[in-house]
């Protein structure tokens, strides 16, 4: 069922009992020709763009839970290509582009507001680097302002200006970043990959990874063994699990990062602005709560939740920053598991499995580079080429020393 | 989260700061190779599950810790000294 303003007016007028279910609930074959293990953001834009961009149809997407229940549906929904370091740059702009064809692609709504990211600074060094951040945005063909502080207080005039210990020196602004519905993007690609005939299954969880001959002839599964040409690992902070079953050890830490929402306010945070003397960023969704997070816990988690000290931290963080928050009351806290790299950048590469792909190590930014990502991986497994925008996330750049540590903060998988 | 420090007693999580895995004991000789490098600075086996790291008590003892925990439920099992694992021989 195609997407039409004529068949919302319609399904109105008639009640709204004319909706069907937006995707199949298929029983696996027993074999297809590529397998992606993950139903996540990234698993099921891969998903997509293999059948999109390479004409591919006979994939099956594996998810253990259900669509979209891990981190495409637990993160701050930021969307932005702000990115300084030569092999992140051009992918992030690619991935921004796509974003700003999504909802045609996919005919589904998922909510890309383009409303704009703030990243403030607050001395005279930081807004050096941010001056050359955006000057290495728009080298990238992006758009970057540089905001002095009478700019920022235009802009965000609910801002504590006056503080003595952080005043606020300014802003880089990105006008074309922003925030999109995160559920809906996992939903509208689950539905578009649907409607060209992938089968998304369920319930399904892996439990094995057959190899013959340094060849992957495809998994085994709590539904069943599943035969595959090609099989694709995306499972984000289980990626050192599920990579295990093919003898993998990888360059990953699975760390938690928590995250909040208040309770619905009148529209007030017009932008997404982030703090630069304390790990907080700030949005607020068209349901008006305020969501935002902040630093990783800083240990190794599989919990899906994190302990007080660092909800406490972020808090101080947003008073310190916009002290108006300080009467909104919190809704709700979660965790989301990040596959920490040492370097902070990902990885879209091969294994050393013939025919087993991965795509993991987004670390907590992996929401707005869901369709680039999907993308660049499917063009990889597809052609077994790497996509050229991608060509930097190397398995092994971390054995070579080649980082792409864009923080510049050391190889620690918790510095990132 | 609280960790019990062998020469403190019971503290709250952030009188700690953590380095990393265990992993981080196990320093390989500056001529020992690639791979031996890379497996200390970058692979991990990501253990869902028990695991051992090294913490540090900054705002106490001052002592390494080596902790073992689980990274699922945050439950921490035991906690040594890191001397008394190294044998006082701390290679980090």
């Amino acid at each position: 069922m195609r997407y039409s303003g004529l068949q919302v007016l319609a399904q109105g007028l008639m009640g709204n009992r004319g909706w069907k279910p937006v995707w199949r609930d298929p029983e696996p074959k027993p074999a297809y020709d590529i397998v992606i293990i993950g139903g996540g953001g990234h698993g099921l834009a891969t998903a997509f763009y293999l059948a999109k961009e390479h004409g591919l149809g006979n994939i099956a997407v594996l998810e253990k839970g259900y669509l979209g229940g891990g981190n495409v549906g637990r993160n701050t929904t930021i969307v932005r290509a702000n990115y300084n370091l030569p092999g992140n740059s051009e992918f992030y702009s690619h991935s921004l582009k796509l974003w700003e064809g999504l909802e045609a692609d996919l005919n589904y709504n998922v909510m890309h507001s383009q409303r704009g990211v703030i990243n403030l600074f607050h001395s005279d060094g930081q807004r050096d680097a941010y001056a050359r951040r955006g000057n290495a945005m728009i080298n990238q063909g992006d758009d970057a302002i540089l905001l002095d502080r009478e700019g920022c207080r235009r802009m965000l005039p609910y801002l504590d200006y006056d503080q003595t210990r952080f005043p606020i020196y300014g802003g880089l602004y990105h006008p074309r970043g922003g925030t999109a519905r995160h559920d809906a993007v996992a939903w509208g690609y689950a539905r578009a990959a649907d409607r060209r005939g992938v089968d998304l299954i369920q319930q399904c969880e892996v439990t094995g990874i057959d190899i013959a001959g340094g060849k992957v002839t495809g998994v085994q599964t709590t539904r069943g063994a599943i035969r595959a040409a090609k099989v694709a690992i995306v499972v984000a902070g289980r990626s050192g699990q599920v990579a295990a079953m093919a003898g993998l050890r990888l360059p990953v830490e699975s760390h938690i990062l928590q995250a909040f929402v208040t309770e619905g306010l009148k529209p007030c945070i017009d932008h997404v602005v982030t703090y630069g003397m304390g790990h907080f960023y700030i949005s607020q969704s068209d349901k008006g709560g305020l969501v935002f997070g902040g630093d990783l816990d800083f240990y190794a988690s599989y919990a899906a939740r994190g302990n007080l000290p660092m909800a406490e931290h972020v808090m101080e963080a947003g008073l310190t920053l916009m002290p108006m928050i300080g009467k909104a009351r919190v809704l709700r806290s979660w965790g989301g598991i990040m596959d920490m790299t040492p370097d902070g950048s990902p990885i879209i590469d091969k294994t050393h499995v013939d025919g087993l792909y991965i795509d993991c190590g987004w670390c907590y930014g992996g929401f707005k580079a869901v369709p680039g990502s999907g993308f660049s991986f499917a063009h990889l497994i597809a052609t077994d080429r790497h996509h050229e925008p991608a060509a930097r996330f190397r398995l092994d750049r971390f054995r070579r020393g080649v980082l792409l540590d864009e923080e510049g903060t050391g190889s620690q998988h918790n510095l990132h | 989260m609280r960790i019990t420090c062998p020469l403190c007693g019971d503290r709250d999580s952030r009188e700690f700061s953590i380095r990393g895995h265990e992993t981080y004991l196990d320093r390989p000789a500056p001529d020992a190779g690639e791979a031996a490098w890379d497996d200390y600075l970058h692979l991990r086996d990501n253990p869902a599950g028990e695991t051992a790291e090294l913490w540090y008590h900054g705002a106490g003892c001052a002592a390494w810790l080596r902790v073992r925990r689980n990274t699922v439920t945050h439950e921490v099992l035991k906690v040594d000294l890191v001397r008394d694992v190294t044998g006082g021989d701390h290679a980090d």
